[in-house]
């Protein structure tokens, strides 16, 4: 499957060329290897999962496309070009938005502004236009907040607009920060467990988001999940990972299947 | 061997010796944020105000007499007696205890959970208070002080290094203070080393310094930890204002010596008992040699002043671990 | 019931983002600054030009500078007395140098070249954090007054060490130097410090200020999202050098007139710099002011008790000051670590219920 074009999902979605493709990566931190020699991609339009056991490497995997770890191995294509060491913001710049699982707002603004933050990969004006305000900045700012007062209608926070995100319950801070990544109007969004901690409930209204994200802006997603019942739902290919390395790689039906994600998630029989 | 090399040597051996006092100092700092993760900008005023008070009771001053007699237009200024050394280091120690009895009664208590930055400026709202009070409650001239401890050059060293030299050396010049300072903060420095890694209270600490929560959860006083250590923190701040209140006398400038600590600090890392004290060494011995070696002769010398934070601030641009820190590895 | 926000409709964007979405906020903003540009010089003596209003505005500069760096960017500095003397021997040395060139340009080029400075002193920021950067800092403090010390480039070679502002006129009145009329001086300083509030609140609402608070508040997550931690930072310190460079060009040549580096701009200014952003409240510019304005009114105030009333002797009236100030900031950290802003909002709050809260 790997290797064709493109593929259609059964429920009828046409999905696209690799945005970004792993090859090879591996990832020490000193002695230790956090991820060893994986290879797979993301491909146009598809919501892509990455499962496994705590301290698999998810997160490290993460880290390696969005630049804040650069792998010691193997490079990253990106839309097809290999992609040099560029730092975070470089790569943010290039339309990779992501969350972060333990949430990384920033706790001294208002939802608003930490949404509006999600649109600085946008910006255009300089320091100079700011310190006049009138006219470039003002007009850039208010471009901008229609923008974000659209996210904001889409993820239903228009109560907490003016909120200090610090006071808000976790649920709504993991829907806040969403927005920030969506203000940036990703080509791809990267999701560290976006339903860690939630309640059944909360965990659907997030699928919706994501699903509805993925239908309306064709937004590709890479995310991390840890319950398999969502993945399995919203997924349409699964990497699993355990212990830095690749176990299985395929549609939802397929890992479930497969034998050594089975033992790595249900434990070996020693005889 | 040149004159000129046991110069650098003897200078050597005195940034040495100021070192070991810089480590002293920095080590009541260590001990405040291991425990509380409270940067201590107040160390240096504590220090001052310890010997202040010890030069105070020694004397029999009567505190606040400027104050009490302004305000009541009485003539007190001594009770009249002459304490022993011994027994007025005691009694400031007592009244450092008490000290840090009240810091934890009246300020750490209310500030718990606050975040580093809020804390530190409540130590530096803290050093301006105790400047004041100390000066109402002793005045602020210049004390001498004098609790037995010999001064000046060391002969038996001068002249046992003697033969060593060439033209116009006769031997090394070492203060008898700074070896006894030396000696002493040397002591006081491992037994502090030996408290925190053996003793119960030691341990305590050390756990306290790792999670605050867990300490809790396992049944540790912090409250009482934090008295204990403000009260370590103050004795070491009454040996080092012992010690550069004998060399000096004590005046306001002795409250700097923490501003001495500070750039060992950032070299030693402000978690580290070894890097505080290695730390020491390093910017006691490279200020006096920079000074010997460079700015004395070509930038018009008192570069002591500056050349600590240049060292310290290199370095952690090139290390910012510190020392003895390990590679920190940033998550998300 | 009298200051309210029911009924203050916003139908755009832009009037939600204004500075003072209020109402009445706004008409009691104009209200002050008609006061203060069209009332004020008329009343002013040499008295309280010299001993509030100018120390006032001067510092208030200062400390939207600091705040900038500490309460916007949070980036502790304890270096400003350092940088507030860039800004003073700059002034000095265009003033000598150049007779003929405008005050007003001398004192926007003296923010230049601290803002130079200031940013060769961030660029430790990058890799250092926290206290160690604090304490970075110091360098910066400790080897600038030093530097003004020893070479005698920067005081002209003059015997004393010191420096002294040459007389200078703007639009005919003397504004530095012995003639100087203390309405021309307070006009001049209030020009300086309503100009640098209004571009300091614009950069503050715009993205410069938002990269500035994402890296404050989580630094890493900020550039994850696109913030570049390098221009962010050292943005904040160029900008905050700035107007520190200003506030010690104006304190200097307009406040001071002599002025000799170790007394007028060592270790202590920068800690009343820092207690003025933490007494006004971090990353608030109403609370530069009112920071600054407590500040400066504390010590005449004590000075006026203690010495002018009770008779005490100047010695001790220092001391207590000492002990009051080292109070209050312990105190406000207790129970108000946001300052005066948080202070003045909560009042606020109330006044929207007063006299009716129920």
């Amino acid at each position: 499957m790997s290797n064709v074009e493109t593929y259609t999902t059964p429920d009828g979605r046409t999905i696209g060329a690799p945005v970004m493709e792993m090859k090879n990566i591996t990832l020490r931190f000193g002695g230790v290897v956090a991820i060893k020699d994986i290879s797979f991609d993301i491909r146009e339009g598809e919501i892509r999962a990455i499962i496994g056991p705590n301290g698999a490497g998810k997160s490290s995997m993460l880290n390696v496309i969005n630049g804040f770890y650069h792998p010691q191995e193997g490079e990253v294509l990106f839309h097809g070009k290999k992609r040099g060491p560029l730092r975070p913001y470089q790569i943010a710049a290039q339309g990779v938005a992501r969350t972060f699982q333990n949430i990384a707002l920033f706790k001294g603004m208002s939802t608003l502004d930490n949404i509006m933050c999600g649109r600085l990969t946008h910006s255009k004006t300089g320091m100079l236009s700011h310190v006049l305000w009138k006219g470039k900045a003002e007009r850039e700012e208010t471009e901008n907040r229609e923008k974000v007062e659209k996210i904001i209608d889409f993820l239903e926070i228009q109560t907490i607009r003016k909120t200090p995100v610090g006071r808000l319950p976790y649920g709504l801070q993991k829907r806040v920060e969403l927005g920030r990544a969506l203000a940036a109007e990703p080509s791809l969004l990267l999701l560290d467990e976006p339903m860690a901690g939630m309640n059944v409930e909360e965990k659907e209204d997030m699928s919706r988001f994501i699903l509805d994200v993925n239908d309306e802006f064709g937004t590709t997603i890479a995310l991390i999940e840890h319950d398999m019942g969502v993945v399995m739902d919203i997924a349409d290919r699964v990497v699993v990972m355990d212990y830095g390395k690749k176990i299985g790689d395929g549609t939802p039906a397929e890992v479930q299947a497969n034998q050594d994600v089975i033992d790595a998630y249900l434990g070996v029989a020693h005889d | 061997m040149s004159a000129g090399f046991y110069f650098g040597v003897e200078v050597f051996l005195n940034g040495l010796m100021a070192g070991v006092m810089y480590s002293l100092v920095a080590l009541g700092f260590v001990l405040i944020f291991k425990a509380s993760g409270i940067f201590n900008y107040a160390q240096g005023v504590m220090a001052l105000f310890a010997a202040m008070t010890l030069v105070g009771f020694q004397n029999g001053q009567v505190p606040f007499a400027h104050l009490i007699n302004t305000i009541f237009g009485t003539e007190l200024h001594h009770f009249g007696w002459h304490l022993p050394a011994f027994v007025a280091i005691l009694m400031s120690l007592g009244v450092m205890i008490l000290f840090a009895y009240i810091v934890e009664r009246f300020i750490l208590k209310h500030l718990v959970n606050q975040e580093p930055i809020i804390l530190f400026m409540a130590t530096i709202g803290l050093a301006y208070f105790m400047e004041g009070f100390g000066d109402l409650m002793w005045g602020s001239e210049i004390k001498k002080m004098d609790v037995g401890i010999p001064q000046g050059g060391n002969l038996w060293i001068e002249e046992s290094t003697a033969f060593l030299g060439g033209d116009g050396f006769y031997g090394f010049y070492l203060d008898t203070l700074d070896i006894y300072a030396t000696v002493i903060a040397a002591i006081l420095v491992v037994s502090l080393v030996v408290f925190s890694k053996y003793s119960k209270t030691g341990r305590a600490l050390r756990a306290v310094a790792d999670d605050h929560q867990a300490a809790l959860s396992v049944g540790i006083s912090l409250r009482t930890i934090w008295v204990i250590v403000w009260a370590i923190a103050g004795f070491v701040a009454l040996v080092a204002g012992i010690m550069w209140g004998s060399k000096s006398g004590v005046q306001f400038s002795l409250s700097l010596i923490a501003l001495k600590a500070l750039p060992v600090l950032m070299l030693g890392g402000f978690t580290s008992i070894p890097g505080a004290i290695i730390g020491g060494m390093i910017i006691g011995v490279g200020e006096k040699m920079f000074e010997f070696l460079i700015g004395a002769p070509f930038l018009g010398g008192a570069t002591e002043n500056w050349f600590a934070y240049m060292l310290a601030l290199l370095f952690l641009v090139f290390r910012p671990q510190g020392l003895f820190g390990e590679k920190i590895i940033e998550r998300v | 019931m009298f200051y309210r926000e029911a009924g203050d409709f916003k139908t755009s964007y832009s009037k939600d983002e204004q500075t003072f979405p209020i109402k009445l906020d706004r008409t009691g903003y104009y209200a002050v600054m008609l006061f203060a540009f069209c009332v004020v010089p008329f009343m002013v003596n040499d008295y309280w030009a010299s001993a509030v209003l100018l120390p006032f505005l001067i510092y208030a500069i200062a400390v939207i500078g600091l705040n900038i760096l500490i309460g916007y960017c949070g980036q502790l500095s304890l270096g400003s007395g350092g940088f507030m003397a860039v800004g003073a021997y700059s002034s000095y040395k265009l003033m000598t140098s150049f007779p003929d060139l405008s005050m007003v340009i001398v004192i926007l080029l003296s923010g230049l070249i601290t803002a130079l400075v200031g940013t060769a002193f961030g660029l430790p920021s990058l890799r250092i954090k926290g206290f160690y950067l604090a304490v970075a800092t110091l360098a910066a403090q400790f080897f600038l007054v030093w530097l003004f010390n020893k070479v005698a480039w920067f005081y002209n070679y003059s015997a004393s060490g010191q420096i002294s502002a040459p007389e200078r006129t703007i639009f005919g009145f003397y504004i530095t130097g012995p003639n100087t009329q203390p309405a021309v001086a307070y006009l001049f300083c209030l020009a300086f410090a309503v100009g640098l509030a209004w571009v300091a609140r614009n950069m503050t609402r715009s993205n410069t200020g938002r990269k500035w608070m994402a890296i404050r508040d989580m630094d890493i997550a900020a550039e994850i999202i696109g913030v570049n931690p390098l221009k962010a930072k050292l943005s904040a310190f160029a900008v905050s050098s700035f107007y520190i460079g200003v506030a010690g060009a104006l304190l200097f040549s307009v406040y001071l007139g002599a002025a000799e580096v170790g007394e007028s701009f060592g270790m202590s200014k920068s800690f009343l710099l820092v207690f003025m952003v933490i007494i006004g409240g971090l990353g608030s510019m109403f609370g530069s002011f009112a920071g600054a304005a407590f500040m400066v009114l504390l010590p005449v105030l004590l000075k006026n008790i203690m010495v002018g009333q009770l008779g005490w002797a100047t010695d001790i009236a220092a001391h207590f000051e000492f002990v009051i100030v080292g109070l209050l900031i312990v105190i406000f950290l207790i129970v108000e670590p946001h300052g005066l802003a948080a202070l003045w909002r909560v009042a606020k709050d109330k006044l929207r219920l007063w006299p009716f809260p129920h």
